[in-house]
Protein backbone atom coordinates (compact mmCIF):
# COMPACT_ATOMS: atom_id res chain seq x y z
CA UNK A 1 0.00 0.00 0.00
CA UNK A 2 1.56 3.61 -1.09
CA UNK A 3 0.35 6.56 0.74
CA UNK A 4 -0.41 10.13 -1.20
CA UNK A 5 -1.14 12.72 0.89
CA UNK A 6 -4.43 14.87 -0.99
CA UNK A 7 -2.62 17.84 -1.13
CA UNK A 8 -0.27 16.38 -4.06
CA UNK A 9 -3.14 16.34 -5.91
CA UNK A 10 -4.29 19.26 -5.12
CA UNK A 11 -1.52 21.26 -6.15
CA UNK A 12 -0.59 18.57 -9.12
CA UNK A 13 -4.32 20.12 -10.61
CA UNK A 14 -3.83 23.57 -9.88
CA UNK A 15 -0.52 23.64 -11.49
CA UNK A 16 -1.90 21.64 -14.96
CA UNK A 17 -5.05 23.86 -15.31
CA UNK A 18 -2.91 26.90 -15.65
CA UNK A 19 -0.61 25.11 -17.68
CA UNK A 20 -2.73 23.40 -20.21
CA UNK A 21 -4.80 26.36 -20.50
CA UNK A 22 -1.46 28.70 -21.81
CA UNK A 23 0.48 26.45 -23.31
CA UNK A 24 -1.12 23.22 -26.19
CA UNK A 25 0.43 19.41 -26.04
CA UNK A 26 3.20 19.04 -28.84
CA UNK A 27 1.18 17.09 -30.73
CA UNK A 28 -1.89 19.58 -31.00
CA UNK A 29 0.59 22.23 -31.85
CA UNK A 30 2.18 19.75 -34.21
CA UNK A 31 -1.13 19.23 -36.19
CA UNK A 32 -1.92 23.00 -36.19
CA UNK A 33 1.43 23.36 -37.88
CA UNK A 34 0.64 20.69 -40.48
CA UNK A 35 -2.90 22.27 -41.01
CA UNK A 36 -0.94 25.52 -42.29
CA UNK A 37 0.93 23.93 -45.03
CA UNK A 38 -1.93 21.15 -46.51
CA UNK A 39 -4.88 24.51 -46.48
CA UNK A 40 -5.70 25.58 -49.89
CA UNK A 41 -7.77 28.59 -49.15
CA UNK A 42 -5.84 31.70 -48.50
CA UNK A 43 -8.17 32.76 -45.77
CA UNK A 44 -8.09 29.45 -44.53
CA UNK A 45 -4.41 29.80 -44.67
CA UNK A 46 -4.42 32.92 -42.89
CA UNK A 47 -7.08 31.87 -40.00
CA UNK A 48 -4.73 29.21 -39.17
CA UNK A 49 -1.56 31.41 -38.69
CA UNK A 50 -3.65 33.69 -36.57
CA UNK A 51 -4.28 30.12 -34.33
CA UNK A 52 -0.35 29.67 -34.35
CA UNK A 53 0.67 33.07 -33.53
CA UNK A 54 -2.20 33.45 -30.72
CA UNK A 55 -0.26 30.04 -29.37
CA UNK A 56 2.71 32.30 -29.25
CA UNK A 57 1.40 35.32 -27.48
CA UNK A 58 -0.77 32.92 -25.17
CA UNK A 59 2.69 31.23 -24.02
CA UNK A 60 4.89 34.14 -24.40
CA UNK A 61 2.47 36.89 -22.27
CA UNK A 62 0.96 34.45 -20.38
CA UNK A 63 -2.77 35.22 -21.88
CA UNK A 64 -5.35 31.92 -21.84
CA UNK A 65 -5.08 30.28 -25.45
CA UNK A 66 -8.82 30.82 -25.75
CA UNK A 67 -11.09 33.09 -22.88
CA UNK A 68 -13.09 29.81 -22.92
CA UNK A 69 -10.83 27.77 -20.34
CA UNK A 70 -13.75 25.59 -19.94
CA UNK A 71 -15.04 22.79 -17.57
CA UNK A 72 -12.64 21.05 -16.30
CA UNK A 73 -13.24 17.70 -16.94
CA UNK A 74 -10.81 14.85 -15.22
CA UNK A 75 -9.89 11.47 -15.33
CA UNK A 76 -8.37 10.20 -12.14
CA UNK A 77 -6.54 6.39 -12.88
CA UNK A 78 -6.18 5.51 -9.52
CA UNK A 79 -3.56 2.00 -8.72
CA UNK A 80 -5.47 -0.15 -6.40
CA UNK A 81 -2.84 -0.15 -4.28
CA UNK A 82 -2.93 3.70 -3.34
CA UNK A 83 -4.42 4.90 -0.19
CA UNK A 84 -5.04 8.65 0.12
CA UNK A 85 -4.15 10.45 3.28
CA UNK A 86 -5.05 14.13 4.55
CA UNK A 87 -8.42 14.88 3.49
CA UNK A 88 -11.14 13.77 0.81
CA UNK A 89 -9.88 13.20 -2.43
CA UNK A 90 -12.74 14.63 -4.51
CA UNK A 91 -12.39 17.95 -2.31
CA UNK A 92 -8.49 18.17 -3.16
CA UNK A 93 -9.18 18.04 -6.86
CA UNK A 94 -11.66 20.90 -6.62
CA UNK A 95 -9.44 22.50 -4.36
CA UNK A 96 -6.81 22.61 -7.14
CA UNK A 97 -9.43 23.58 -9.69
CA UNK A 98 -10.28 26.67 -7.74
CA UNK A 99 -6.16 27.10 -6.88
CA UNK A 100 -5.63 26.98 -10.72
CA UNK A 101 -8.61 29.10 -12.14
CA UNK A 102 -8.29 31.80 -9.44
CA UNK A 103 -4.94 32.25 -9.26
CA UNK A 104 -3.72 31.46 -12.90
CA UNK A 105 -6.45 34.16 -13.84
CA UNK A 106 -8.24 31.57 -15.64
CA UNK A 107 -11.93 32.36 -16.71
CA UNK A 108 -14.96 31.31 -14.15
CA UNK A 109 -17.62 29.74 -16.72
CA UNK A 110 -19.22 27.27 -14.13
CA UNK A 111 -23.18 27.91 -12.49
CA UNK A 112 -24.07 26.54 -9.50
CA UNK A 113 -27.61 24.32 -10.87
CA UNK A 114 -28.26 24.29 -14.66
CA UNK A 115 -31.46 25.93 -14.23
CA UNK A 116 -30.75 28.62 -11.87
CA UNK A 117 -27.45 29.64 -13.04
CA UNK A 118 -25.45 31.24 -10.49
CA UNK A 119 -21.69 31.61 -10.99
CA UNK A 120 -19.88 29.54 -8.39
CA UNK A 121 -16.84 32.09 -9.36
CA UNK A 122 -13.82 29.46 -8.86
CA UNK A 123 -14.93 27.28 -11.89
CA UNK A 124 -15.97 24.23 -9.60
CA UNK A 125 -17.15 21.85 -9.45
CA UNK A 126 -14.91 19.60 -11.90
CA UNK A 127 -16.34 16.79 -13.91
CA UNK A 128 -14.33 14.29 -12.69
CA UNK A 129 -14.10 10.62 -13.61
CA UNK A 130 -12.76 7.49 -11.54
CA UNK A 131 -11.56 4.79 -12.88
CA UNK A 132 -9.56 1.71 -10.77
CA UNK A 133 -6.47 0.05 -12.20
CA UNK A 134 -3.72 -2.55 -11.05
CA UNK A 135 -0.66 -0.88 -9.44
CA UNK A 136 0.38 1.82 -6.55
CA UNK A 137 0.61 5.07 -8.90
CA UNK A 138 -1.74 7.73 -9.78
CA UNK A 139 -2.30 9.03 -13.21
CA UNK A 140 -4.05 12.60 -13.58
CA UNK A 141 -5.52 13.60 -17.24
CA UNK A 142 -7.17 17.36 -17.54
CA UNK A 143 -9.12 18.53 -20.34
CA UNK A 144 -10.67 21.67 -19.73
CA UNK A 145 -13.30 21.60 -22.06
CA UNK A 146 -14.92 24.35 -24.01
CA UNK A 147 -18.46 24.59 -24.63
CA UNK A 148 -18.59 26.65 -28.36
CA UNK A 149 -17.81 22.39 -29.65
CA UNK A 150 -19.22 20.71 -25.99
CA UNK A 151 -22.62 21.99 -26.97
CA UNK A 152 -22.45 20.40 -30.63
CA UNK A 153 -21.76 17.10 -29.33
CA UNK A 154 -24.31 14.43 -30.19
CA UNK A 155 -25.55 11.04 -29.34
CA UNK A 156 -27.02 8.85 -31.48
CA UNK A 157 -28.36 5.45 -30.47
CA UNK A 158 -28.43 3.73 -34.00
CA UNK A 159 -30.25 -0.08 -34.51
CA UNK A 160 -27.33 -3.14 -35.37
CA UNK A 161 -28.54 -2.81 -38.87
CA UNK A 162 -27.54 0.92 -39.61
CA UNK A 163 -23.61 -1.15 -39.36
CA UNK A 164 -20.76 0.87 -40.00
CA UNK A 165 -22.46 3.11 -42.60
CA UNK A 166 -24.98 4.46 -39.95
CA UNK A 167 -21.68 5.26 -37.64
CA UNK A 168 -19.85 7.15 -40.72
CA UNK A 169 -23.63 9.13 -41.55
CA UNK A 170 -23.72 10.38 -37.59
CA UNK A 171 -20.41 11.44 -36.99
CA UNK A 172 -20.65 13.55 -40.51
CA UNK A 173 -23.97 14.79 -39.24
CA UNK A 174 -22.53 16.09 -36.06
CA UNK A 175 -19.78 17.37 -37.68
CA UNK A 176 -22.11 19.71 -40.37
CA UNK A 177 -24.12 20.87 -37.91
CA UNK A 178 -21.97 21.83 -35.44
CA UNK A 179 -20.12 23.69 -38.48
CA UNK A 180 -18.50 27.41 -37.63
CA UNK A 181 -20.20 27.20 -34.17
CA UNK A 182 -17.14 24.39 -32.87
CA UNK A 183 -14.48 27.03 -33.70
CA UNK A 184 -13.02 24.65 -36.29
CA UNK A 185 -10.34 23.15 -37.43
CA UNK A 186 -12.32 20.91 -34.95
CA UNK A 187 -10.92 17.41 -33.19
CA UNK A 188 -13.78 14.67 -33.56
CA UNK A 189 -13.54 12.29 -30.43
CA UNK A 190 -16.18 8.86 -31.20
CA UNK A 191 -17.45 6.81 -29.25
CA UNK A 192 -19.31 3.02 -30.43
CA UNK A 193 -20.70 0.80 -28.45
CA UNK A 194 -21.40 0.45 -24.68
CA UNK A 195 -23.97 1.84 -22.93
CA UNK A 196 -25.60 5.19 -23.85
CA UNK A 197 -23.32 6.86 -20.99
CA UNK A 198 -20.69 4.80 -21.75
CA UNK A 199 -20.40 5.65 -25.65
CA UNK A 200 -20.44 9.72 -24.25
CA UNK A 201 -17.98 8.55 -21.61
CA UNK A 202 -15.09 6.99 -24.31
CA UNK A 203 -16.06 10.14 -26.54
CA UNK A 204 -14.95 12.24 -24.39
CA UNK A 205 -11.98 10.19 -23.36
CA UNK A 206 -10.44 9.68 -26.43
CA UNK A 207 -10.13 13.43 -27.09
CA UNK A 208 -7.30 12.63 -24.80
CA UNK A 209 -5.66 11.00 -27.10
CA UNK A 210 -2.41 12.20 -29.09
CA UNK A 211 -3.38 13.68 -32.18
CA UNK A 212 -1.96 11.86 -35.16
CA UNK A 213 -1.78 8.62 -33.34
CA UNK A 214 -4.48 5.83 -34.23
CA UNK A 215 -6.18 3.01 -32.83
CA UNK A 216 -5.00 -0.09 -32.35
CA UNK A 217 -7.72 -2.21 -34.00
CA UNK A 218 -7.39 -2.38 -37.68
CA UNK A 219 -10.62 -1.56 -38.87
CA UNK A 220 -10.98 1.54 -36.07
CA UNK A 221 -7.66 2.88 -37.83
CA UNK A 222 -9.17 2.72 -41.14
CA UNK A 223 -12.40 4.40 -40.54
CA UNK A 224 -10.49 7.20 -38.26
CA UNK A 225 -8.53 7.94 -41.47
CA UNK A 226 -11.48 7.46 -43.92
CA UNK A 227 -13.30 10.04 -41.31
CA UNK A 228 -11.13 12.43 -41.23
CA UNK A 229 -11.08 12.30 -44.75
CA UNK A 230 -14.48 12.35 -45.22
CA UNK A 231 -14.83 15.71 -42.91
CA UNK A 232 -12.49 17.42 -44.72
CA UNK A 233 -14.09 17.35 -47.90
CA UNK A 234 -16.76 18.87 -46.34
CA UNK A 235 -15.24 21.98 -46.95
CA UNK A 236 -16.06 24.13 -43.61
CA UNK A 237 -12.71 25.18 -43.42
CA UNK A 238 -10.83 26.74 -40.36
CA UNK A 239 -13.36 29.23 -38.61
CA UNK A 240 -16.08 27.52 -40.91
CA UNK A 241 -15.04 30.19 -43.53
CA UNK A 242 -14.68 28.05 -46.00
CA UNK A 243 -11.20 25.85 -46.67
CA UNK A 244 -10.35 21.59 -46.32
CA UNK A 245 -9.18 21.59 -43.12
CA UNK A 246 -12.25 21.20 -41.05
CA UNK A 247 -11.01 18.65 -38.71
CA UNK A 248 -7.19 17.86 -37.37
CA UNK A 249 -7.80 14.46 -35.95
CA UNK A 250 -10.70 11.57 -35.71
CA UNK A 251 -10.48 9.86 -32.90
CA UNK A 252 -12.43 6.82 -32.28
CA UNK A 253 -12.76 3.92 -29.18
CA UNK A 254 -14.74 0.99 -29.11
CA UNK A 255 -16.39 -1.05 -26.89
CA UNK A 256 -18.44 -4.42 -26.28
CA UNK A 257 -22.15 -3.40 -26.62
CA UNK A 258 -26.40 -4.87 -26.30
CA UNK A 259 -27.27 -7.67 -29.14
CA UNK A 260 -30.07 -5.04 -29.85
CA UNK A 261 -27.80 -1.88 -29.80
CA UNK A 262 -25.48 0.39 -31.39
CA UNK A 263 -24.76 3.68 -29.40
CA UNK A 264 -22.57 6.39 -31.47
CA UNK A 265 -21.12 9.30 -29.10
CA UNK A 266 -19.64 12.48 -31.28
CA UNK A 267 -17.99 14.80 -28.64
CA UNK A 268 -16.98 17.84 -30.37
CA UNK A 269 -13.59 19.57 -29.91
CA UNK A 270 -12.32 22.41 -31.22
CA UNK A 271 -8.73 23.40 -31.98
CA UNK A 272 -7.94 24.44 -28.31
CA UNK A 273 -8.34 20.64 -27.87
CA UNK A 274 -6.59 20.87 -24.64
CA UNK A 275 -5.40 17.78 -22.45
CA UNK A 276 -2.41 17.17 -20.16
CA UNK A 277 -1.48 14.31 -17.92
CA UNK A 278 0.36 13.65 -14.89
CA UNK A 279 1.37 10.55 -12.76
CA UNK A 280 2.05 10.38 -8.85
CA UNK B 1 -11.76 43.67 -49.25
CA UNK B 2 -9.37 44.96 -46.06
CA UNK B 3 -10.99 48.11 -44.99
CA UNK B 4 -10.45 50.51 -42.03
CA UNK B 5 -13.02 51.58 -40.30
CA UNK B 6 -13.58 53.62 -37.18
CA UNK B 7 -16.46 52.82 -34.99
CA UNK B 8 -19.80 53.08 -34.28
CA UNK B 9 -20.63 53.88 -37.84
CA UNK B 10 -23.89 54.70 -38.84
CA UNK B 11 -26.41 52.35 -40.82
CA UNK B 12 -26.30 54.02 -43.81
CA UNK B 13 -22.10 52.81 -43.47
CA UNK B 14 -23.15 49.42 -41.89
CA UNK B 15 -24.79 48.68 -45.08
CA UNK B 16 -22.28 49.76 -47.24
CA UNK B 17 -19.89 46.54 -46.01
CA UNK B 18 -19.98 43.13 -47.87
CA UNK B 19 -19.70 39.94 -46.61
CA UNK B 20 -16.56 38.28 -47.17
CA UNK B 21 -14.84 42.17 -46.29
CA UNK B 22 -11.97 41.73 -43.85
CA UNK B 23 -12.29 44.51 -41.66
CA UNK B 24 -10.19 45.86 -38.69
CA UNK B 25 -12.31 47.98 -36.69
CA UNK B 26 -11.09 50.90 -34.76
CA UNK B 27 -12.73 52.66 -31.81
CA UNK B 28 -15.42 51.75 -29.29
CA UNK B 29 -17.62 48.27 -29.16
CA UNK B 30 -19.65 46.83 -25.85
CA UNK B 31 -19.07 42.97 -25.02
CA UNK B 32 -22.29 41.15 -24.08
CA UNK B 33 -22.99 37.64 -23.81
CA UNK B 34 -25.72 35.30 -22.43
CA UNK B 35 -26.51 36.52 -18.89
CA UNK B 36 -26.42 40.16 -19.77
CA UNK B 37 -28.85 39.53 -22.78
CA UNK B 38 -31.15 37.94 -20.46
CA UNK B 39 -31.27 41.22 -18.69
CA UNK B 40 -31.08 43.26 -21.37
CA UNK B 41 -34.61 41.68 -22.60
CA UNK B 42 -35.64 41.68 -19.04
CA UNK B 43 -35.64 45.88 -18.92
CA UNK B 44 -37.28 45.91 -22.15
CA UNK B 45 -39.77 43.84 -20.90
CA UNK B 46 -40.66 46.21 -18.04
CA UNK B 47 -40.08 49.31 -19.57
CA UNK B 48 -36.66 49.83 -18.63
CA UNK B 49 -33.81 52.24 -19.91
CA UNK B 50 -31.09 49.69 -21.54
CA UNK B 51 -27.92 49.88 -19.70
CA UNK B 52 -25.89 51.52 -22.37
CA UNK B 53 -27.17 53.76 -25.31
CA UNK B 54 -27.65 50.92 -28.33
CA UNK B 55 -28.12 52.87 -30.82
CA UNK B 56 -25.84 52.37 -33.79
CA UNK B 57 -23.37 50.22 -31.61
CA UNK B 58 -21.09 47.19 -32.27
CA UNK B 59 -22.38 44.62 -29.73
CA UNK B 60 -19.29 41.93 -29.29
CA UNK B 61 -20.14 38.46 -27.99
CA UNK B 62 -17.59 37.81 -25.21
CA UNK B 63 -16.60 37.11 -21.57
CA UNK B 64 -13.06 37.72 -21.05
CA UNK B 65 -10.32 36.03 -19.05
CA UNK B 66 -9.56 37.79 -15.80
CA UNK B 67 -6.51 41.04 -16.84
CA UNK B 68 -3.24 39.82 -15.04
CA UNK B 69 -1.91 42.71 -13.55
CA UNK B 70 -0.91 45.86 -16.36
CA UNK B 71 -3.00 44.31 -18.69
CA UNK B 72 -6.10 46.09 -20.26
CA UNK B 73 -8.28 42.61 -20.25
CA UNK B 74 -7.44 38.97 -20.66
CA UNK B 75 -7.76 36.56 -23.33
CA UNK B 76 -11.07 38.14 -25.41
CA UNK B 77 -12.23 35.94 -28.26
CA UNK B 78 -15.92 35.35 -29.46
CA UNK B 79 -18.09 32.77 -28.30
CA UNK B 80 -21.24 31.57 -30.58
CA UNK B 81 -24.15 33.81 -31.36
CA UNK B 82 -26.60 31.78 -31.90
CA UNK B 83 -27.31 31.36 -28.22
CA UNK B 84 -27.69 35.28 -28.45
CA UNK B 85 -30.36 34.90 -31.77
CA UNK B 86 -33.70 34.88 -29.40
CA UNK B 87 -33.13 38.39 -28.48
CA UNK B 88 -30.91 40.33 -31.54
CA UNK B 89 -33.92 40.95 -33.91
CA UNK B 90 -35.00 43.55 -31.40
CA UNK B 91 -32.07 44.40 -30.40
CA UNK B 92 -31.52 45.62 -34.24
CA UNK B 93 -35.22 46.98 -34.26
CA UNK B 94 -34.57 49.10 -31.38
CA UNK B 95 -31.14 50.23 -33.74
CA UNK B 96 -28.29 48.05 -33.04
CA UNK B 97 -25.69 48.45 -35.34
CA UNK B 98 -23.89 45.58 -35.64
CA UNK B 99 -22.61 42.18 -34.03
CA UNK B 100 -19.50 40.52 -33.47
CA UNK B 101 -19.04 36.65 -32.77
CA UNK B 102 -18.60 33.28 -34.11
CA UNK B 103 -21.24 30.73 -35.88
CA UNK B 104 -24.37 30.53 -37.76
CA UNK B 105 -27.61 32.55 -37.09
CA UNK B 106 -31.21 31.81 -37.26
CA UNK B 107 -32.97 33.10 -40.04
CA UNK B 108 -35.09 35.51 -38.03
CA UNK B 109 -31.59 37.09 -37.23
CA UNK B 110 -30.73 37.01 -40.94
CA UNK B 111 -33.61 39.15 -41.95
CA UNK B 112 -33.32 41.59 -39.05
CA UNK B 113 -29.88 42.50 -40.66
CA UNK B 114 -31.53 42.83 -43.69
CA UNK B 115 -34.35 45.21 -42.30
CA UNK B 116 -32.26 47.49 -40.62
CA UNK B 117 -29.17 47.30 -43.26
CA UNK B 118 -26.90 45.69 -40.01
CA UNK B 119 -24.13 43.22 -40.55
CA UNK B 120 -22.59 40.44 -38.70
CA UNK B 121 -19.34 40.32 -38.25
CA UNK B 122 -17.35 36.94 -36.98
CA UNK B 123 -13.76 37.09 -35.04
CA UNK B 124 -11.46 33.87 -34.91
CA UNK B 125 -12.70 31.72 -32.72
CA UNK B 126 -9.79 30.52 -30.38
CA UNK B 127 -7.66 33.02 -30.66
CA UNK B 128 -8.58 35.12 -27.76
CA UNK B 129 -4.97 36.00 -26.94
CA UNK B 130 -4.26 37.33 -30.27
CA UNK B 131 -7.49 39.25 -29.91
CA UNK B 132 -6.82 40.73 -27.04
CA UNK B 133 -3.63 42.60 -28.39
CA UNK B 134 -6.31 44.63 -29.78
CA UNK B 135 -8.14 45.35 -26.78
CA UNK B 136 -6.67 48.80 -25.44
CA UNK B 137 -9.15 49.88 -22.82
CA UNK B 138 -11.71 47.98 -21.04
CA UNK B 139 -14.20 49.51 -18.67
CA UNK B 140 -17.25 47.71 -16.75
CA UNK B 141 -20.64 49.46 -17.34
CA UNK B 142 -23.13 47.16 -16.40
CA UNK B 143 -24.18 43.69 -14.42
CA UNK B 144 -20.47 43.98 -12.84
CA UNK B 145 -22.12 40.83 -10.27
CA UNK B 146 -22.09 38.85 -13.28
CA UNK B 147 -18.14 38.91 -13.23
CA UNK B 148 -17.08 37.41 -17.11
CA UNK B 149 -20.76 38.05 -18.79
CA UNK B 150 -20.85 41.89 -17.15
CA UNK B 151 -21.08 44.59 -19.78
CA UNK B 152 -17.81 45.88 -21.02
CA UNK B 153 -17.16 49.15 -23.32
CA UNK B 154 -14.13 48.34 -24.62
CA UNK B 155 -12.06 50.67 -27.10
CA UNK B 156 -10.31 48.53 -29.55
CA UNK B 157 -7.50 48.95 -32.37
CA UNK B 158 -7.51 47.40 -35.30
CA UNK B 159 -9.00 44.59 -34.17
CA UNK B 160 -9.94 42.42 -37.29
CA UNK B 161 -13.17 40.88 -38.22
CA UNK B 162 -14.69 39.59 -41.41
CA UNK B 163 -18.34 40.29 -42.70
CA UNK B 164 -19.87 37.34 -42.61
CA UNK B 165 -23.75 38.39 -42.75
CA UNK B 166 -24.22 41.50 -44.74
CA UNK B 167 -27.50 43.93 -45.11
CA UNK B 168 -28.07 42.75 -48.76
CA UNK B 169 -28.29 38.92 -46.83
CA UNK B 170 -25.44 37.55 -47.76
CA UNK B 171 -23.61 35.31 -46.00
CA UNK B 172 -20.70 33.79 -45.95
CA UNK B 173 -21.62 30.29 -44.46
CA UNK B 174 -22.51 27.60 -46.09
S1 LIG C 1 -15.06 26.19 -28.93
FE1 LIG C 1 -12.93 26.07 -28.21
S2 LIG C 1 -11.81 27.65 -29.32
FE2 LIG C 1 -13.99 28.05 -29.55
S3 LIG C 1 -14.45 29.52 -27.94
FE3 LIG C 1 -14.91 27.49 -27.12
S4 LIG C 1 -13.02 26.79 -26.12
FE4 LIG C 1 -12.51 28.54 -27.41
Amino acid sequence: MREINVACVRDAVSEMCIRINHVLSEDMQCALKNAVACEKSELGKQILSQLEENLVVAEEEMIPICQDTGMAVIFMEIGQDVHFTDGNLEDAINEGVRKGYVEGFLRKSVVDDPLIRNNTKDNTPAVIHYSVVPGNKVKITISPKGFGSENMSRVFMLKPADGIEGVKNAILTAVKDAGPNACPPMVIGVGIGGTFEKCALMAKHVLTREAGKHSDIEYVKELETEMLKKINELGIGPAGLGGNVTALAVNIETYPTHIAGLPVAINICCHVNRHISREI
Amino acid sequence: MIKHINVPLNKEEYSKLEAGDYVYLTGIIYSARDAAHKRMQQCLDNNEELPFDIKDQIIYYMGPSPAREGKVIGSAGPTTAGRMDKYTPKLLDLGLGAMIGKGKRSADVMNAIVRNGSVYFAAVGGAGALLSKAIVGSEVVAYDDLGTEAVRKLEVKDFPVIVVADSKGNCLYK
